[in-house]
């Protein structure tokens, strides 16, 4: 029997089957494509609205930390107390509910007229986000030596320049591991979009799922793209990590 | 110098820095002159508020009331702009307060690049110029981790003279220092005594106060207890306060 060799293994072709049925039949991997897209999509804004967020938020709370003591009483004192409750309520509201809760409020409640899923979930996990960047930035700020911040001031430059100059990039390098932290939990996150109906990647998983009633293939190759992002972006952050670090000793 | 060449540079009236309400006296009514070209020691026990009152000089503490004219300027005024007048007020603190993501040569030419205007080119011309006076133009480019103490102050030295500064405030300067590099670094502070430099230095080197003061000032308890010359302090005092702290330090 000269075909017996070539004959497939059972379990194969099975797989093989499988693998048809979900993501060639009917051109279902276009779901997990499409979704892929918005999840980096979502991801990517989130990001960048996050780290504004963030880095606004952690600045107003430790120049409040740091200068209130030392202000004259007066509008900018006023201003700045203002500004750090907020900036306190914000963290507190944030830090304290589940971020499918808050997409939800955002999505029915707050943004109920609008259909653009994709911005109110750029909203949503910015808004989330920013929350955590601004605790890790504060910490990062609040970790660099008083001396720093006066070494600066001693030589004529203003709060702000000090910040820019001597705090921030020092800071920045310290944060660094926590804040690539923050953003693999980001984008592991958006894995909720499918609540408000905005087809992400986990939803387009699960759509396929139930077309197909079988669980396996569509799972397991949404859990694996994740997977391969995550990967990535670490060895890109521990890339970028090395650099910052071998510019101090060489 | 915009004032009178006999006019004090530096004029401290009735002086006060308060902790707590009035609970803890920090400095308790100091009025003091300095001089162009005075180098003025400021010595006493620890706690006695002489880094307290150097500080002042620069407003990294805000004096309780008092005055402090600089150059003609009441520094302690809200309408003084503070950033401009410390421009002209180098600083040199205990721990060097080097900035580490900075090489020698950034660390030196930063604030004249951004605060001055100047050029790169003119800038580190400059300090190139400065690092040959104190023997480390070879480090340039090091960063300041990989240089030892005494050279670290010595930068920290040259740092705030590339802002060309009207007075140079020194803090402590040798007590972070092994002893072995404790002679480097009065060295360079004698040659700027030698050629002129407006010094005003809190020091626990009582030979250094000795040979190349021209005033000692001798605080405790937030008051200035004594002033004179050297010679005056050093040589068969009469005052009890003074005889029982040079006893310990001696």
């Amino acid at each position: 029997m000269p075909y017996l060799c070539l004959a497939i293994p059972a379990w194969l072709q099975k797989l093989r089957d499988e693998f048809y049925l979900n993501f060639i039949d009917d051109d279902r991997y276009q779901y997990i494509l499409k979704g892929l897209l918005v999840t980096l999509e979502v991801t990517f804004f989130a990001v960048i609205l996050g780290i504004l967020l963030g880095i606004i938020v952690a600045i107003i709370r430790s120049t409040h930390d740091k200068l209130i003591g030392d202000m004259r009483p007066g509008a900018g004192k006023a201003v700045l107390r203002i500004l750090n409750a907020i900036a306190n309520v914000y963290l507190t509201i944030i830090r304290g509910t589940p971020v499918v809760v808050q997409l939800m409020i955002a999505y029915f409640i707050i943004f109920a007229t609008s259909n653009n899923k994709v911005l109110v979930a750029v909203i949503a996990f910015g808004f989330n986000s920013g929350a955590y960047v601004a605790e890790i930035v504060r910490s990062g700020i609040m970790s660099i030596d008083n001396g720093q911040f006066e070494a600066g001031r001693s030589l004529g430059f203003n709060y702000v320049q000090t910040m820019i100059y001597i705090i921030i990039p020092q800071a920045f390098k310290n944060i660094l591991p926590a804040l690539a932290n923050e953003f693999i939990v980001l984008i592991k996150e958006t894995s909720v979009s499918g609540y408000v109906g905005l087809q992400d990647m986990t939803k387009g998983g699960d759509i396929i799922r139930s077309r197909t009633y079988s669980a396996f293939m569509p799972l397991i190759a949404v859990a694996l793209i994740y997977l391969v992002i995550v990967m990535f972006f670490s060895k890109l952050v521990s890339i970028l990590e090395r650099r910052l670090r071998t510019s101090e000793r060489k | 110098m915009k004032e009178s060449n006999n006019g004090p540079l530096i004029s401290i009236k009735d002086l006060k820095k308060y902790y707590n309400g009035d609970e803890i006296k920090a400095l308790d009514d100091i009025s003091t002159d300095i001089y162009p070209g005075e180098v003025v020691a400021i010595i006493g026990p620890s706690g006695s508020g002489k880094s307290t009152l150097l500080r002042s000089l620069n407003l990294l503490e805000r004096p309780t009331a008092g005055t402090i004219t600089f150059e003609g300027e009441d520094i302690t005024s809200p309408k003084t702009d503070i950033n401009k007048l410390r421009q002209k007020m180098g600083m040199v603190f205990q721990h060097f307060n080097l900035f580490p993501h900075l090489t020698i040569l950034d660390n030196m030419t930063l604030a004249p690049r951004k605060l001055l205007g100047m050029s790169k080119e003119d800038a580190e011309a400059k300090a190139l110029e400065l690092l040959d006076k104190v023997a480390l133009k070879d480090r340039a480019n090091a960063y300041p981790s990989q240089l030892s103490g005494g050279q670290k102050q010595r930068i920290a030295i040259v740092r705030a003279l590339c802002m060309s500064p009207d007075v140079l405030l020194f803090d402590e300067p040798t007590s972070a220092l092994d002893p072995e590099m404790v002679g480097e670094v009065l060295d360079v502070m004698k040659d700027l005594a030698k050629d002129g430099m407006t010094m005003a230095v809190v020091t626990h080197e009582m030979g250094f106060a000795r040979e190349v003061a021209s005033r000692v000032i001798f605080m405790e308890s937030g008051k200035i207890v004594i002033e004179g010359s050297p010679d005056e302090i050093f040589n068969d005092p009469d005052n009890e306060r003074l005889k029982t702290f040079l006893a310990k330090v001696l």
